[in-house]
């Protein structure tokens, strides 16, 4: 992720005649690996339970692969110079979410998730390929921030009318659907920042009070910071009424990479984890949900010695345990010991067990690659909303599978989220593929504008 | 920004890299312990996910193994379970194993090493091989009959050959089936609740797990000792003994069931079974000979596996006279299992060697082919070979001419001593009827079996006769079945 090296190559480079190489085709042969590779694991998942390849592989790879073929379709005539590397991570995720879900239905009989989660897979590359085809610049989103942010909080707010779910507020049920409205305030919430910050950057860097004997810290003025920490202060708080830590966190983190980024004060840094641990002490100190978390978390086999059995986490720990190095092979795993979040929550689960560390570390690595591609759009662009949007997203999806593969790999306390791509959950996947688009779409503008210097 | 951005990219690389380092601990550190932890159900899946190899007897399985399509998959199924439960012992999937199914797990689960066809394959492969069999020694007449004699009466059999060790028959009354056992529903923990919550203690293996007063029986080990120890030169010389006999240094009074006691030689007293002969034999002996001779038939021996583990029988070595007076007799602290009892006929029978007993043959693989075999037994030589030969005349006598003669049978050549136990306080208990014999056909060249019975519902009227009554019958069935097969 640091490109010290590329930077000195592209400041060298001669400032003429450059054009980057597109890399279509490159993107379209790694789609198809991809889809071949899912096609496999769906297959070896039949032939490790059954001994048969399972009847709908060719359903599931044409699915797959008509897809992700239409989604290159669209970068290829509308974002043309863009990164060729996020498309296929985003397919080999999601179809290998689909496989493992695939693989778990198996085990339970009468409740089947794959269908659905392969409906809302085309529903999320349908957006993806609206975004990719309507949204011609991403500067146009800048106009519409504050339309974002008021969607968003609506969208945030509206859970508290429903019906909590294992504990948490964060469902919408509208004729047989639920929808988790947060997973999409998420990509506007960072559209609002990015937007926001980019235009009152100078303002919250250099203007405002100085405070401290040297002055070092330098606060901003009041009428710059007030809105911003007032829209974090509201999505948070409606997070903790919905008892979604998980998504708080996220927010919370995202704003404080995003104000860094924007004003490059560490003092932020420094106020935001002075407030991130005052805001984690004080609710896991008042909200039982939280501190069950965080004893489990410091404690996961308190319940075997207890004698009540082991409970999510110290069966996801036995998963991992058991996966080793190689794991045990696709669909011959128990990870659906976990229970009922087995598909969801603890979908890593079943892949640290059934594909071993070796496998678990190709999925963080496809991970990082993301991101890192979504960093490198984002040093790439001049624009500074671009930059920061960019930014953004890739540090939501860098943030989100730190904190769900922490949480169930016993690195931090658990919070309910979801694994991009490859948990279960249609919001999640639509909120993803929307991202995966913007990513393409500022990596399109950012290459496409490239002379040969280095940005700013 | 662009430096910002970089710094941004370095926080995430760092939580990226933290994942990783989190999940190899786990994976790779930890590992162990995790799969280790008794709540994590994996290893009990695939102990369960494949059939259990068998436990055979005369070459056919008495046990089975039922796809019940649950997550613990394969569930045990018995054949003739009451019967062969005391060697088999169960398996089931809530209250783990017993018996051979717990001594030879290893290769009826197919967990042994030697299963897989080459070191470290199975870890490697995260496979488990097939189970393999476990070849017993019983024979399927002796047993039938053990059981059948044995009939609704509570009691135990057990029958050794006595030149190899190799056990026979196994049987314990009354029995359950293990089959209720296997399987994780319901059903089996209502079976368990209801067993274990059964006076009669149906799941007790009484021929190796419990241990009896021998009584008279024990005669058996005190005539050996007093032969041994030269105490007794002559057969049919008088022993010098009085009836009442007063046990030494005390005013307790010894008497006998019948009459003609006093100074009864040894050949009479044996097949009239004299308590007070007998007594004064063992206090006559003393007691280092005495414990040397009751050691070497294998008393307080704790440490015999069949192979699973056999409750230790006693002979208490710190006694005085007069407890070695009623030790001698059976009675005191003295306490033995069918199967020492079956040990004690057995060594006389072998010319005064004694071989450890063993019930698995042979160990195999699925396939057929021996893992292991149950190899020569260790040998020891508890008498000396003319006190066995003095010995199996006494055993004979009693059968001919004394009170054993329930268990004659025509053609072959057949030892025996009857016993009854007094126990309980003050002798309250309804006595324990016992037999011990050998039997041994006339076509053959040493004895084929050893047999030892106890019933615990012996009649209580007339002493000697109830194990003559009750158990000899028992044991002739048992005998007659070895040597007709």
């Amino acid at each position: 992720m640091i490109n010290a090296g590329t930077t000195v190559a592209q400041a060298k480079a001669p400032a003429s005649a450059v054009r980057l190489p597109r890399r279509r085709g490159i993107e379209l042969a790694l789609i198809v690996l991809a889809v071949l590779l899912c096609v496999y694991g769906y297959c070896a998942v039949g032939l490790a339970r059954n001994g048969t390849v399972p009847p709908g592989a060719a359903g599931y790879g044409a699915g797959l692969g008509v897809l992700a073929f239409l989604a290159h379709c669209a970068v290829r005539l509308r974002a043309p110079d863009a990164d060729p590397l996020p498309l296929p991570i985003a397919v080999l995720l999601n179809g290998l979410g689909l496989v493992l879900i695939y693989r778990l239905d198996l085990e339970t009989p009468g409740d089947e998730a794959a269908p659905t989660q392969l409906v809302w897979s085309t529903v999320g590359v349908t957006l993806f390929i609206l975004v990719v085809v309507l949204l011609r610049d991403h500067r146009v989103l800048q106009r519409y921030a504050y339309v974002c942010v008021v969607t968003a909080l609506g969208l945030l707010t509206l859970p508290i009318l429903f019906p909590a779910v294992n504990g948490a507020r964060i469902w919408v049920r509208i004729a047989g659907f639920s929808i988790q409205p947060g997973e999409f305030a998420k990509v506007l919430l960072a559209v609002f920042f990015a937007a926001y910050l980019a235009a009152n950057r100078n303002a919250l860097a250099y203007a405002g009070r100085r405070v401290w004997k040297f002055r070092r810290l330098q606060l901003p003025t009041g009428r710059v910071l007030g809105p911003i920490v007032t829209i974090w202060l509201l999505s948070v708080g409606v997070l903790v009424l919905e008892r979604d830590l998980g998504t708080s966190l996220l927010f919370f983190g995202l704003f404080v990479v995003l104000l860094y980024v924007a004003t490059g004060r560490t003092g932020w840094i420094a106020v935001g984890l002075l407030l991130a641990s005052l805001g984690a002490v004080a609710v896991g100190w008042l909200e039982p949900h939280v501190h069950s978390r965080v004893e489990d978390w410091l404690h996961p086999f308190a319940s075997i010695e207890a004698g009540q059995g082991p409970n999510q986490l110290a069966q996801s720990l036995f998963s991992f345990a058991t996966g080793g190095i190689l794991g045990t092979g696709l669909g011959l795993g128990h990870s659906i010991l976990i229970g009922f979040a087995a598909k969801s929550d603890f979908v890593l689960a079943t892949a640290g067990e059934e594909l071993g560390l070796a496998g678990l570390s190709a999925i963080f690595l496809l991970y990082g690659l993301l991101v890192e591609r979504g960093y490198r759009a984002g040093l790439a662009q001049r624009d500074p909303f671009g930059r920061l949007l960019a930014v953004g997203l890739a540090s939501i999806l860098a943030l989100q599978v730190f904190v769900i593969a922490g949480g169930v790999t016993g690195l931090i306390p658990l919070t309910g989220m979801a694994m991009p791509f490859l948990a279960q959950g249609g919001s999640s996947v639509v909120t993803n593929w929307a991202i995966v688009a913007l990513l393409i779409r500022v990596s399109d503008s950012a290459r496409g504008q490239y002379d040969g210097k280095a940005a700013p | 920004m662009t430096r910002y951005i970089r710094h941004a990219a370095v926080f995430c690389a760092l939580l990226l890299a933290s994942l990783l380092a989190n999940a190899a601990r786990i994976q790779v550190v930890q590992a162990g312990s995790y799969d280790d932890n008794p709540a994590n159900r994996r290893q009990t899946i695939a102990r369960y996910h494949e059939p259990r190899g068998d436990i055979l007897v005369g070459g056919r399985p008495v046990t089975g193994s039922r796809d019940s399509g649950g997550q613990l998959r394969y569930e045990r199924s018995y054949e003739n379970g009451p019967l062969y439960a005391p060697v088999t012992g169960f398996a089931s999937q809530l209250y783990g194993t017993t018996f051979l199914e717990h001594a030879e797990d290893d290769v009826l689960s197919g967990t042994d090493p030697m299963l897989s066809p080459f070191p470290l394959w199975n870890d490697l492969t995260r496979a488990r091989a097939d189970g393999g069999d476990v070849v017993t020694t019983l024979d399927r007449g002796a047993q039938q009959a053990a059981y059948e004699g044995l009939g609704a009466r509570k009691g135990a059999v057990a029958a050794i050959e006595p030149s190899t060790g190799r056990i026979l028959a196994l049987v314990s009354t009354p029995s359950y089936d293990p089959a209720v056992l296997s399987g994780n529903g319901s059903a089996v923990k209502r079976s368990w609740s209801r067993l274990i919550g059964d006076r009669d203690k149906p799941m007790l293996n009484r021929a190796a797990r419990q241990t009896y007063p021998p009584g008279s029986t024990f005669k058996v080990v005190t005539a050996a000792a007093a032969l041994d120890a030269g105490v007794i030169t002559d057969l049919d010389e008088p022993t010098d003994s009085p009836a009442p006999y007063t046990l030494p240094g005390t005013t307790t009074s010894l008497t006998n069931e019948g009459e003609g006691c006093e100074d009864a030689p040894l050949r009479a007293a044996f097949e009239w079974s004299c308590n007070t002969v007998f007594a004064k034999l063992g206090a006559d002996v003393g007691v280092a000979d005495m414990t040397a001779t009751a050691q070497g038939f294998g008393f307080n021996d704790t440490a015999l596996r069949i192979p699973f583990s056999v409750a230790r029988s006693t002979f208490d070595t710190s006694v005085d006279r007069a407890q070695l007076a009623l030790s001698s007799i059976g009675q005191y602290n003295t306490r033995a299992t069918p199967l020492q009892m079956a040990m004690v006929s057995a060594a006389v029978a072998n010319g005064g060697q004694l071989r450890a007993p063993y019930l698995v043959e042979r160990t195999t693989t699925d396939a057929g082919a021996t893992l292991a075999t149950a190899g020569s037994r260790p040998v020891r030589q508890v008498m000396r070979p003319s006190t066995a030969v003095r010995m199996k005349e006494l055993m004979e006598g009693v059968v001919t001419e004394g009170t054993g003669g329930n268990a004659a049978i025509p053609g072959a050549r057949v030892g025996g001593k009857t016993g009854t136990a007094q126990h309980g306080i003050g002798n309250a208990g309804v006595p324990y009827a016992w037999f011990v014999s050998w039997a041994q056909a006339e076509d053959d060249m040493e004895p084929k079996v050893a047999v030892a019975v106890v019933v615990e519902d012996g009649s209580a009227d007339r002493g000697e006769i109830s194990g003559g009554g009750v158990a000899a019958p028992i044991a002739r069935a048992v005998m007659e079945a070895v040597l007709t097969s």
